[in-house]
């Protein structure tokens, strides 16, 4: 029980350091709670959908997902094309989130093949995996579209005639889904349908668990072979996983970009990863564990934490940019933390074993001698 | 084995990828003079990005010989080159003698930063590469801050206006540009050859491979090849892991310095980042696996790397008038990158 | 014990080899519904490989089948994979645990086959889209756990159960299928207490009511004599004899599992006394967390210039003995060379000591594979004792001399006979024999005063068994260096041994000379079992 309690703590302590972070630096940031609270709702809405794409991978054994930029790439794909057929607002995303899937389908196929012959080192690989994706996605953003993918609008087209600008507006779906049933409450606007959204997104991964492919991943992420030998197809049930995770990263990633209303064409898939990764660590996930309390949980304190820093900083030391490091830096600090609390628990379980041996043998002496005595 | 079977074995033990990245860059040599690019300034530009890269290239084989896997924390090392440079420059010291007290001063620095990355690594065994690569990126992230708040006051790297906090960039000029470049430079029609800078990566990889056929050096490879068998033949396994790990990080730091004197100006702040994903692809495509690399190793793979950096801007520019190097380069390094760590290295054990 | 109708199992002809090596010759086995078998024999007898073909393993036909046919109930059958062999009806469970850690008991015991509720979404998506029917789990796990009558608790996480909970989930499990007609439990009863193995030997007789056959391995044989209506007993892949346990007792089976004639060479050798010689090596209490080869409480002498067995079943703990000194398992206890006390856990000081081990694990600890014979051979004697090295700048590089390299490898591949291309040829390329060689080149590169060896002849053919052994001996007669030679092949030791000591349970169960008879070292080995 004891050992329990003090894994419960060591998970815990990310996000105590977490509140103790925003506690210090809310007052300091000088923004208003309604400005603050206002800025968490938007942010939930706009990262909550993403972040929940990790969880399945984890459930499955694979860590974190960080080929999940695979699905934010194949929904801006689907999103540049609907704006160019300007189709708009809401029946423009669902239209886009329906060229999206297939897209992301065959992408999270690829990506799990590709992590099926990488085993041990799912996280490096699809983190590479992000990386030669990225490259594919700009060869056919920047070259092969208006060349070989027809794109009519000159708006989104590079002056030079083929290839997409460096932002592409959405205009005419910004916020389009959050205003929908938005509900104003004492100056605070809450996306109601987002959220809406966000809470099937929940019940569906709940249920999902309850599943029998839920039971199969969760079988295959503690042990492969066991599974194996159940006669459960792992490769399989591994590949279904980062399919998944793909889909629901495009979709999120539709959601995340009506919110901002614009595609930075080039670099928005190409933080994403990392931000939601370190939302959810913040959260309280682990590599092996996560749920969804951890999302949300994360969503609020990364992000608050991101809202006051740069304020924070400014205010300590007069310089803004001190503030934008330091968020850059906790980022990547959780993460790491995290990828070396994952490693050193995996060494700890087999150190235990031989203590149990030697007091087992001392005790035994024990007895041995208090028998002679008697 | 008949012939056309060890050939195939050859090819198989070569890698597709690897054959392709060769391939084309054997097209674009052959290609370049017909669609009117310049070859002696090609020729010349591969063999100068050779002498900046080199070392950078170089500072994987350690880790990879003692088993720590491609050195993703390479950025780790390049702060160290970092502070070296910019605090030769703070102290006053100029020229040739700036570079070689950047390497003094930088020396203390990687000692450090790689006895503590190498505690750290001895500590998650089999997961170093993921934790590498982060390790890096919050080492960088954290000399963001620095580079802002350390009390720099040389006029040549702090903002202007602010007067404290480095800039981005920092010119060399007048401090250690083409220090080692200068040395001995052949120059013949548009072909100018650094002779300084490569007899410096000549000596460093001489060190390198000599060190390698030492009693430790032994060591280190047999460490990688096989720790079980290390650790039962007496050697301290943890130490000789620490070992390769701080020479890793020394030579980054090396590294950086020689890129910059090469390059001509100091790059603060991100741009560090993603240093190591050239580094680590052109070893991987200069023939070496996630556990095996020799200075061989290197320096084709420098070689085809930066001649893949160098040669498709101008000749693809020059046949399809597009520029895709950069798109050419990002997927296949990465490609290579993803095809090493697919393969079974573990196999033969 | 029911007598009528057509047996349910029927083995004929069974014979398998390995590349050539024979391992198991003319089998022929018959098994009645409801009759419990009980199969005993030393490990290497074949055991565990006819138990693999009767399950389908795949390494079996992946090493080439077997000869001979399975009829179960009347109908040849032939499994190429265990779920054909689970279909047919058959279960079995493992040494090795095959359980989810973080599932508990009813997840584990219906894995990959639990009840299922549709759902229109599984419609469309397809069945693994149905939802987990947790109360009819429930249940199935219930009657699974009743009918095996010992109460385990359903709802407990793998990794919080004892490990006899553990395997009785796994019998469980088996128990669950209800086509299942014939169990075999493999050493079921090695990680239980006394009082889980009543339990379970109370569970064996009830599923023998229910007219499930089960065969039962075991070297426990008091409760093979309890449970069993036959007994089988295997010697060197031969069924050597199998009569209704009525009809024996522990000696007789003690004496045909271990029972081979005395050949020759063992008979003809000189046995050394030893006793009077002076202790080089005393050990003290050692105790060794080696996974799967505990070893407790072990305390022992090695008299200097002898050759030392150590001998036992596989999995009792002889071979975490030299893995626990030399350092490689975590291990406590006190241990004493010439007199001077060796601490534990550090490979590097035994070796000082002029130490030398050739580890069983060939492959995984003894060599370096991608590497060449010449340094596999002069790696440790280079690293320890600084030979084959040229010294520059008075000490300060020690550069390794590749000639003198060249020349040892060569010495110690002539002497042992390597069959290689050349020196320079990697280790992985050659035979599993001429692996061994180099591991003991290795070794006696080291020059030792006390050698270590582990499973010398495992898996090598009979001709380098033979080779290995008489370097062994020579290495010992002629340098005069003490040898402690680990084996589970009790012949192969009383070969070349003076004394060997008999491990079991992780203890030491006694020290015999190398000519007592075969008997006694079986007794010793099936005492302390665990």
């Amino acid at each position: 029980m004891k050992i329990k309690d003090k894994i419960n703590l060591r998970q815990a302590s990310v996000p105590i350091m977490f509140i103790i972070i925003c506690a210090v630096c809310i007052p300091l940031s000088g923004l208003s709670p309604k400005m603050l609270i206002n800025e968490i709702i938007t942010r939930m809405g706009r990262n909550s959908f993403l972040i929940l794409s990790l969880l399945i991978p984890i459930m499955a054994g694979m860590g974190l997902n960080f080929g999940m930029t695979l699905g934010a790439m194949a929904a801006e794909i689907a999103l540049i094309l609907v704006c160019d057929w300007q189709i708009v607002s809401v029946p423009g995303m669902i239209l886009a989130a329906i060229i999206s899937v297939p897209i992301s389908v065959l992408l999270g196929v690829f990506c799990g093949k590709i992590l099926n012959r990488a085993k041990g080192r799912e996280m490096i690989t699809s983190y590479i995996m992000a990386f030669f994706v990225n490259g594919i996605y700009q060869l056919i953003v920047l070259f092969l579209m208006g060349k070989v993918i027809p794109i009519k609008h000159s708006s989104i087209k590079l002056p030079r005639g083929y290839g997409i600008r460096n932002t592409v507006s959405l205009l005419s779906m910004r916020q389009k889904l959050d205003n929908m049933l938005a509900v104003n409450i004492a100056g605070v606007k809450i996306p109601v349908l987002t959220f809406i959204l966000i809470a099937i997104m929940c019940f569906i991964i709940i249920w999902f668990r309850r599943t029998k492919l839920g039971q199969d991943m969760r079988a295959v992420g503690q042990d492969m072979e066991v599974a194996r030998d159940a006669g459960i197809n792992v490769e399989r049930t591994r590949i279904i996983s980062i399919v998944i995770s793909t889909v629901l990263a495009g979709l999120g990633m539709i959601i995340y970009l009506q919110n901002m209303g614009n595609i930075a064409t080039y670099t928005a898939h190409s933080q994403i990863g990392m931000f939601c990764i370190a939302a959810l660590l913040v959260g309280g996930a682990s590599v092996d564990k996560a749920s969804i309390g951890n999302v949300f949980l994360g969503v609020v304190l990364f992000h608050t934490m991101f809202i006051v820093a740069p304020r924070a900083g400014a205010y300590i030391t007069g310089d803004s940019m001190i503030g934008e490091y330091f968020r850059v830096f906790v980022s990547y600090a959780v993460i790491t933390v995290a990828l070396i609390m994952y490693e050193t628990n995996k060494r700890k379980a087999k150190s235990a074993a031989s203590m149990r041996l030697k007091e087992a043998q001392e005790s035994e002496e024990m007895g041995e001698s208090s028998q002679a005595d008697a | 084995m008949t012939m056309k079977e060890r050939i195939t074995a050859s090819f198989k033990e070569f890698g597709l990828p690897r054959l392709i990245i060769t391939g084309f860059l054997v097209l674009l040599l052959i290609i370049a003079p017909f669609v009117g690019s310049d070859l002696p300034t090609q020729i010349s530009n591969i063999i100068n990005r050779f002498s900046w890269n080199g070392i950078l290239v170089l500072a994987m084989v350690p880790m990879v010989h003692s088993g720590c896997g491609l050195n993703f924390g390479l950025p780790l090392g390049i702060i160290s080159g970092l502070l070296g440079a910019t605090l030769s420059i703070e102290l006053g010291f100029t020229g040739g003698l700036s570079f070689l007290m950047a390497i003094i001063i930088a020396t203390p620095f990687a000692l450090v930063f790689g006895a503590l990355y190498g505690w750290l690594l001895k500590k998650i065994k089999g997961g170093e590469m993921m934790i590498a690569t982060y390790v890096g990126f919050s080492s960088v992230s954290l000399m963001c801050m620095m580079w802002l708040v350390l009390p720099y006051h040389s006029p040549n790297m702090v903002w202007g206006l602010a007067g404290k906090g480095l800039r981005t960039t920092i010119s060399l000029e007048g401090y250690f540009d083409q220090a080692l470049a200068g040395i001995a430079q052949i120059n013949i029609g548009n072909i100018s050859i650094p002779t300084g800078t490569l007899l410096f990566f000549a000596l460093l990889a001489f060190a390198i491979w000599a060190f390698l056929h030492t009693r430790t050096g032994t060591a280190m490879t047999a460490v990688g090849s096989n720790p079980k068998f290390a650790k039962a033949a007496g050697i301290n396994v943890d130490w000789i892991r620490m070992l390769s790990v701080i020479m890793s990080t020394w030579l980054a730091a090396i590294g950086i310095l020689v890129y910059e004197q090469g390059f001509g100006f100091i790059q603060l702040y991100m741009a560090p980042f993603y240093m190591a994903l050239p580094a680590v692809s052109a070893i991987l495509i200069g023939g070496a696996s996630v556990n095996k690399a020799s200075i061989m190793n290197v320096i084709v793979g420098t070689i085809l790397f930066q001649g893949i950096v160098t040669m498709t801007p101008t000749v693809m520019n020059n046949i399809i008038h597009m520029d895709m190097s950069e798109v050419i380069r990002i997927i296949a390094s990465m490609g290579m990158i993803l095809f090493a760590l697919t393969r079974k290295t573990e196999a033969s054990r | 014990m029911e007598t009528n109708g057509a047996p349910l199992l029927k083995m004929q002809g069974i014979k398998k080899d390995f590349f050539g090596n024979q391992v198991l010759a003319d089998i022929n086995l018959e098994l009645k519904a409801g009759e419990v078998l009980g199969l005993c024999g030393e490990n290497g007898a074949g055991k565990s490989t006819l138990m693999k073909i009767l399950f389908g393993a795949t390494d079996i036909a992946e090493t080439g089948g077997y000869e001979g046919d399975i009829y179960l109930d009347g109908q040849k059958v032939s499994f190429s994979t265990p779920f054909e062999a689970i279909e047919a009806g058959i279960g079995m469970v493992h040494q090795e645990f095959s359980l989810i850690p973080g599932f508990d008991a009813t997840e584990n015991i219906l894995l990959n086959r639990e009840p299922e509720k549709y759902n229109f979404i599984s419609e469309i998506f397809g069945d693994r889209l149905n939802t987990l029917d947790r109360g009819a789990m429930d249940e199935r796990a219930r009657e699974a756990v009743d009918k095996m009558g010992v109460a385990i608790d359903r709802h407990m996480m793998i990794n919080t159960m004892p490990v006899g909970h553990k395997q009785f989930t796994e019998i469980a499990r088996e128990l669950s299928k209800e086509q299942l007609r014939l169990l075999i439990l493999d050493e079921p009863t090695a990680v239980l207490t006394e009082r889980e193995a009543v339990a379970l030997l109370d569970s064996i007789k009830s599923m023998s009511e229910r007219g499930i056959s089960v065969i039962f391995i075991t070297h426990r044989l008091q409760e093979i004599l309890t449970v069993c209506d036959t007994v089988a007993v295997m010697r060197d892949g031969v069924l050597v004899e199998c009569v209704p346990s009525s009809e024996t007792s522990i000696t007789q089976i003690t004496k045909r599992m271990v029972g081979r004639e005395m050949n020759a060479s063992t008979s003809q050798r000189e046995i050394r006394n030893t006793e009077d010689s002076k202790t080089v090596l005393k050990i003290e209490k050692l105790w060794v967390d080696m996974p799967g080869e505990t070893v407790r409480n072990v305390s022992l002498d090695v008299k200097e210039g002898e050759i030392l067995g150590i001998g036992g079943l596989a999995g009792q703990g002889k071979l975490g003995i030299p893995n626990g000194i030399m350092g490689l398992y975590e291990a406590g206890g006190r241990v004493e060379f010439d007199g001077k006390e060796i601490p534990l856990n550090s490979p590097r000081v035994c070796l000082d000591s002029s130490f030398a081990f050739v580890s069983e694990d060939r492959r995984g600890v003894g060599l370096l594979l991608d590497e060449s014979l010449e340094w596999n051979v002069a790696f440790p004697a280079m690293q320890i004792q600084n030979k084959f090295l040229k010294k520059y700048l008075g000490g300060l590089i020690n550069w390794r001399d590749e000639k003198a390299i060249r020349e040892v490898t060569e010495k110690y591949i002539d002497e042992l006979q390597i069959k290689c291309t050349s020196s320079k040829q990697n280790a992985k390329e050659l035979s599993g024999g001429n692996q061994q060689k180099v591991c003991l080149a290795k070794a006696f590169a080291l020059e030792p005063r006390l050698l270590f060896v582990s499973e010398p002849t495992r898996g090598i053919d009979v001709g380098a068994k033979a080779l290995v052994l008489e370097a062994l001996r020579r290495f010992n007669r002629e340098s005069g260096v003490t040898v402690v030679m680990v084996s589970s092949e009790l012949e192969e030791l009383r070969q070349i041994c003076d004394r060997i000591a008999i491990v079991s349970g992780g203890r030491i169960s006694g020290i015999l000379p190398a000519d007592s008879t075969t008997e006694d070292f079986g007794t010793l080995m099936l005492m302390g079992v665990i």
